[in-house]
């Protein structure tokens, strides 16, 4: 049977991988739940759930390549799936918005309430509300983490994967392969510095600093917040590896590359939110 | 709505007959399909299905309540009930059906083949059932379902049982299939409408679901963001929901209502499209100021996002704050009473029938108005300071929710049942369903405002004396309004089995393009070349 | 009026077919409120909601006009107007001015609510799972501190005694004891909670206010009459959430006095020596009455636990185990779980219900805890 199109618009034929995806979530869901709840069979389906998720993704993303290096997406397709990525980034906007806010809110309403008098003489006594601090029920006591030591060099390598990433970009266009390649090679390997540091400064933060999740409001926002943020640039590198495969493969001209500006739109916006980060978790 | 090309024989669907041969069949249609048309139909039928679920739920909440005393449910079973019939209702039913009508019709009132990712449409659908799962499998955890509200407040989610881990991967999967849904619908709006549909000729229905879909990408993250803070503060040791760690409760509230306000918009807008479509078809006369319609629900869409904490006015905050938001949320009742106004103006000095959809349609005017005016008496502060979290507000809501949402749902299918399956609906039975259904959803629910002026609580499972006679006639009310619904279950049976043949066009004021020029019923791709709009 | 059972399947059909009339001997409103504040509310609620039935009358007055003589049936042909840009915008407009003159008086009544300063006497409402505890911090009886549970029996509420219920004109709103304030004099509520969120609910003195753990919030009342005040827990708080009302007693000055006066005294005479050295059978004794305030509603008076949700202590290992390790445990409850701290308890009160749960049911450690171990724990 030949792929449907309607007015040149391809249509997919029915595909296995959504319900694919559908049981390896299932699996994820209940392995997740039964592990978080120390119940052995957990891991076990976890370990399942990613192993499909895994194939899936393999499948899936294999199969949209070959379409689209099959010449099956026109123009209008292309568009669409420049409204899907850009709305994608938006809700990931929206998300790492809550962690922001949750910050913003701790720093301004929670803390300075329960340091407040009358939370100091029935609650809560002696507790001074001067960030950063755990909270009036932690004992233990941590140091906060400097904004100019790594982080301030996480920022710098970050911005300049931003720069190596846009020369990639333009290289493309040119349909210069080499120097597309080069770019691409030295975002990822920027990336991957970067959590390197990222890891170290969370080992030293734990080991050290006595900086650890549980370490009430600046514990909590500080892990959830560049964590969430490590987790979408090891997304993001990942993402960044596979378009640097098709390039080598010959995927991409100077008309059709929406893989790579996918891609290319999403480390940009990891790259944002790492400024925001900087600036609000580290320096201020 | 006159630039569309009128003539029902005009348009392209040759394609129609042959059509068979191209239709997957068996579980493979179903279980891989990349159709609009299969893929709404499962979200209907699931939606159907969690209605049942969600409303035996109801049920089992009306019986206890039937009577003072504890007589059916231990206390923490009723709170489970609650908890999960507000979820299963919101999340399983309503949403779900919705999303159903986008994927049915929104291709064919454009003028597109499909939806723009026809693949990942089977996947936000797909993501359904595993959700499902986990929010029943929840029941069987230890210690039963959890009985936190379907709000979830923090801490009493923080300290509920494993079955809150299932509920949290159920709403987070859920979060998942609505924005890829949501992403898909957007797409598909504003890229896959055919020439000449501009954006201020699309159905009104499109437009609802346009902003519905803006709206869910914005904050399904934000519940997202919500649960995972749960999750953390239960199981890996982080305080934000805790005063010990500097957290706050109320701090869960603010995120969930920043989610939850919209939420409710989300439920209610795709609602009024299709009351749009549905009141002039049958008014015989175009919708009344469709512009200041399409302005009025971008404007209710905006507004959502500033008046969450008009659900929070006990819980503790500045009163500048306090008069922020009320004055925030009494404006939202401009926007909607344009909708309002223009509904009644279509009707006015038009033709009119009424046919069961028509009788759906006005039976939500009416009562979501009501709806409408009730949440109006809630955001003055002072007065929700008494009413909050009391029986009136579950009598609000459901205004809102059963008689708004549902009942717009239900004119909906009845409207386009024949376009879906070629058949007509048996009317007269269509008409004893919607007259059984008023009659019962106001005996449940009317009486619920006055359960709360007096001062009835909600979420709880017995009460004080004076409460009596209205739970006892608001369980009358209820039993009977769930099996009115299996009326519906027959005749929708009825229609598929056994139902008239529909013609192409069955109501002589439906004038959007699965009326004009598609034949009913709709062929399984409806428009391979885009149709020639004037 | 409290016709049940049967009857009230036949009350339900007559009471549809029966006239507004009828139904005015039930509560259609509001409860009336027994303060100056209250009242404001009260009016603004019908003020709103006369506006709301007005317009409501006036649009579907337009609508049912148009039902019935728009209809083809009668021969209506439909006319094609679909615009009108001077009505659209009235309807925009006027509404705006109606929201604004509602506004008014609300922000007038708010501001007044929220105004908790210059209070005679202060009262702190904490909320536990699922009970209320009351310290009065200033003013006239400052320093009176005691608990309040719900004093309804458990048979009435079971089913075991419906006649009892029945003739119960408080059921599930009485408590063993009652919040007493005097008349007329402003009285601040600080609302604060141990565990999870309640919220403290009297309809007719027209107060509501969350009670969040570890925080405070306020609220106040200034009743106009004595009387006795019913309300309870307004926010889910778990399974006893039904079962946790609050009753304000409000006397008059003199009364409020002896009131003071004789708590004063109870207070003393209850005053345990706490260097007293208690035999095991005492601490047993004083431990099941602090048990079956504290620990039942999860743990059960049968030591059985509820099944997946609470553990039996009876057969416990922690109850069995190291006594350090179950003190920690009620000092510092555990974190996450519905267990949570009972650190509010005196050290007698902890001593005594340890070394209850230590020799009950299937529990024989045979040890006394001493309130001198709690105090070093703490
Ligand atoms: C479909 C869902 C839906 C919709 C559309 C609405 C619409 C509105 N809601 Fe409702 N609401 C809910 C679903 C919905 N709500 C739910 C689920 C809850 C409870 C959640 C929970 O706690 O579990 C809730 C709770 C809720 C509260 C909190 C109550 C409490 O817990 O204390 C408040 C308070 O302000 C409120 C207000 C409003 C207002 C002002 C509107 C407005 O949008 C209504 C506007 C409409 C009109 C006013 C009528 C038409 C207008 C005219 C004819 C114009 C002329 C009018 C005037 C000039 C007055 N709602
Ligand atoms: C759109 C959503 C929606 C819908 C449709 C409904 C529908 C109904 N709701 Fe729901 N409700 C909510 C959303 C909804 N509700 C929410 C969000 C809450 C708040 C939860 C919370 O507090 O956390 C709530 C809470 C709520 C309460 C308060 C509970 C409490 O505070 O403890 C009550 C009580 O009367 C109630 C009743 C009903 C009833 C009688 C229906 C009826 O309309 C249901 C009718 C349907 C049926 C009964 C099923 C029909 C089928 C059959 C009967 C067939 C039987 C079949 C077989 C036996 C095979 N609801
Ligand atoms: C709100 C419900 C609740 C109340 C009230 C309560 N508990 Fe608990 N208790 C729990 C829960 C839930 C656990 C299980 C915690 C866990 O998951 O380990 C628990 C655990 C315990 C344990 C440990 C049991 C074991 O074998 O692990 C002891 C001992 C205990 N509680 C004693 C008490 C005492 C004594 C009181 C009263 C002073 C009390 N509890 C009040 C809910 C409660
Ligand atoms: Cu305490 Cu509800
Ligand atoms: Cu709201």
């Amino acid at each position: 049977m030949s792929n449907q199109s309607a007015g040149g618009y391809y249509l997919p034929q029915p595909s296995h991988w959504p319900i694919v995806a559908s049981i390896a979530l299932g699996f994820l869901g209940f392995g997740a739940s039964f592990s978080v709840n120390s119940m052995g069979l957990g891991y076990v389906l976890l370990g399942i759930g990613f192993m499909i998720l895994f194939f899936m993704f393999a499948g899936w993303f294999t199969a949209v390549a070959h379409e689209s290096e099959g010449g099956n997406y026109n123009k209008q397709v292309d568009a669409s799936f420049r409204w899907g990525m850009g709305w994608f980034i938006f809700s990931e906007v929206m998300f790492f918005a809550v962690f922001f806010g949750v910050l913003f809110y701790m720093r301004t309403i929670s803390i300075p309430d329960l340091g407040s008098l009358e939370h100091q003489q029935l609650l809560w006594p002696g507790f001074k509300a001067d960030w950063p601090v755990a909270g009036p029920g932690i004992k233990d006591t941590f140091s906060p983490m400097a904004a100019w030591g790594i982080p301030a060099l996480n920022t710098a390598l970050l911005l300049t994967s931003g720069v190596t990433l846009t020369w990639a970009h333009w290289a493309l266009l040119k349909n210069n392969r080499m120097q597309l390649i080069w770019g691409l090679a030295l975002t990822i390997a920027l990336g991957m510095i970067f959590l390197g540091f990222q890891v170290y400064e969370y080992s030293h933060a734990m080991s050290e600093m006595n900086l650890k999740l549980s370490m009430g409001a600046y514990g909590a926002t500080f892990y959830m917040l560049t964590g969430f943020h490590g987790f979408h640039v090891t997304v993001g590198t990942i993402m960044l590896w596979v378009i640097l495969f098709r390039s080598v493969a010959g995927h991409f001209n100077e008309h059709s590359h929406f893989g790579f500006e996918g891609v290319a739109w999403y480390w940009h916006f990891v790259d944002v939110v790492w400024l925001f980060l900087f600036v609000v978790v580290y320096w201020l | 709505m006159e630039a569309v090309n009128t003539h029902a024989d005009h348009g392209h669907h040759d394609r129609g007959h042959d059509d068979h041969d191209h239709k997957p069949t068996g579980l493979k249609r179903w279980l891989m399909s990349t159709n609009h048309k299969d893929i709404g139909t499962m979200y209907l039928w699931f939606s159907f299905f969690m209605f049942i679920v969600g409303g035996i739920m109801a049920l089992v909440i009306r019986s206890e309540l039937f009577q003072p005393g504890l007589q059916i449910v231990k206390p923490e079973f009723f709170n489970s009930m609650t908890t999960y019939h507000g979820l299963i209702m919101v999340f399983g039913a309503i949403m779900p059906a919705f999303v159903g009508f986008a994927n049915w019709l929104i291709p064919m009132q454009i003028g597109a083949a499909d939806m723009a990712f026809p693949r990942m449409n089977n996947l936000s659908f797909w993501l359904l059932p595993p959700a499902a799962f986990l929010l029943i499998g929840a029941q069987f955890a230890p210690g039963g379902g959890a009985g936190v509200g379907w709000t979830l407040y923090a801490p009493l989610s923080t300290q509920a049982g494993p079955a809150m881990d299932l509920t949290i991967f159920a709403i987070h999967i859920l979060g998942m299939s609505s924005i890829m849904g949501s992403i898909n619908i957007i797409t598909t709006l504003l890229n896959m409408r055919a020439p000449g549909m501009a954006l201020m000729k699309m159905p009104m229905f499109c437009w609802t679901w346009l902003i519905t879909a803006y709206l869910l990408v914005a904050v399904m993250p934000v519940l997202a963001g919500a649960v995972t803070m749960t999750l953390t503060d239960r199981h890996f040791g982080t305080h934000f929901f805790n005063a010990a760690g500097g957290g706050d409760p109320v701090l869960y509230q603010h995120i969930f209502w920043f989610f939850g306000h919209p939420e409710v918009y989300i439920i209610a807008i795709p609602a009024f499209g299709v009351v749009s479509q549905v009141i002039p078809a049958f008014s015989r006369k175009p919708l009344f100021g469709y512009a200041s319609m399409v302005y009025a629900t971008a404007s209710i869409a905006i507004l959502s996002f500033m008046v969450w904490a008009h659900h929070m006015y006990t819980a503790g905050m500045p009163v500048q704050a306090q008069l922020y938001f009320m004055y925030a949320t009494v404006l939202i009742a401009v926007p909607t009473g344009v909708k309002v106004f223009n509904w009644v103006a279509t009707m006015w000095r038009g033709s009119l029938t009424f046919e069961t959809p028509m009788l759906f349609a006005i039976g939500f005017l009416f009562l979501f108005t009501l709806g409408g005016f009730t949440g109006l008496v809630l955001s003055i502060t002072p007065v929700d300071v008494q009413l909050h979290d009391t029986y009136y507000v579950v009598a609000h809501f459901h205004y809102v929710m059963v008689a708004g949402a549902l009942f717009s749902a239900f004119a909906g299918i009845y409207f386009w049942l024949p376009k879906w399956t070629g058949r007509m609906y048996d009317e007269k039975l269509g008409r004893i369903h919607f007259w059984l259904s008023l009659v019962f959803f106001n005996l449940t629910f009317f009486v619920q405002h006055f359960l709360g002026l007096a001062g009835m609580p909600r979420r709880i499972p017995d009460y004080a004396l004076q409460f009596a006679e209205f739970n006892a006639i608001s369980s009358v009310g209820a039993f009977g309004f769930g099996f009115s619904q299996l009326l519906f279950l027959y005749i929708v049976i009825k229609t598929i089995t056994s139902g008239e043949k529909a013609p192409d066009r069955p109501w002589e004021g439906a004038d959007s393009l699965e009326w004009t020029h598609l034949p009913s019923p709709a062929p399984f791709h409806s428009f391979v070349e885009p149709p020639v709009i004037k | 009026m409290r016709n049940l059972g049967v009857n009230k399947w036949i009350f339900a059909v007559a009471s549809l077919l029966s006239s507004v009339a009828a139904w005015a001997e039930y509560n259609l409103n509001l409860q009336t409120p027994h303060t100056l504040l209250g009242q404001k509310i009260y009016d603004l609620h019908t003020i709103v909601t006369i506006i709301c039935v007005i317009i409501f009358v006036g649009v579907f007055g337009f609508m049912f006009y148009a039902v019935f003589h728009h209809r083809k049936s009668v021969g209506h042909k439909a006319a094609q107007f679909h615009e009108n840009t001077a009505v659209e915008v009235a309807w925009t407009l006027i509404p705006f001015v109606i929201l604004i003159a509602l506004a008014i008086p609300a922000t007038g009544t708010l501001i007044t609510m929220r105004d908790t300063t210059e209070a005679d006497i202060t009262i702190k409402a904490t909320g536990y799972q699922w009970k209320w505890g009351y310290d009065y911090l200033k003013g006239e009886g400052a320093s009176i501190s005691f608990y309040s549970t719900l004093s309804t029996p458990r048979a009435q509420i079971d089913g075991d005694d419906v006649a009892g219920r029945q003739a119960n004109p408080h059921y599930l709103l009485e408590t063993d004891n009652n919040v007493v304030v005097p008349v007329g004099k402003k009285i601040r509520i600080l609302t604060t909670a141990a565990d999870v969120i309640h919220a403290w609910y009297v309809p007719a003195l027209s107060v509501k206010q969350d009670a969040v753990p570890g925080f405070i919030r306020d609220t106040w009342f200034k009743a106009e009459q004595p009387g006795i005040y019913r309300g309870q827990c307004a926010e889910l708080c778990g399974k006893q959430h039904g079962f946790m009302p609050i009753v304000v007693e409000v006397m008059t000055a003199e009364k409020y006095t002896a009131w003071v006066a004789s708590q004063q005294t109870k207070a003393v005479a209850a005053k345990v020596d706490p260097d007293k050295n208690w035999t095991l059978a005492e601490l047993k004794t004083q431990g099941e009455k602090v048990f079956g305030q504290n620990c039942a509603a999860c743990h059960q008076a049968t030591g059985m636990g509820v099944p997946g949700a609470f553990p039996a202590l009876s057969g416990s290992k922690v109850v069995n185990g190291p006594q350090q390790d179950q003190i920690k445990l009620l000092l510092n409850g555990k974190q996450g779980t519905a267990m949570n701290s009972f650190k509010h308890l005196s050290d007698v009160e902890l001593a005594s219900v340890i070394t209850y749960t230590r020799n009950s049911w299937s529990n024989h450690t045979g040890e006394a805890i001493s309130s001198a171990s709690i105090k070093a724990q703490r």
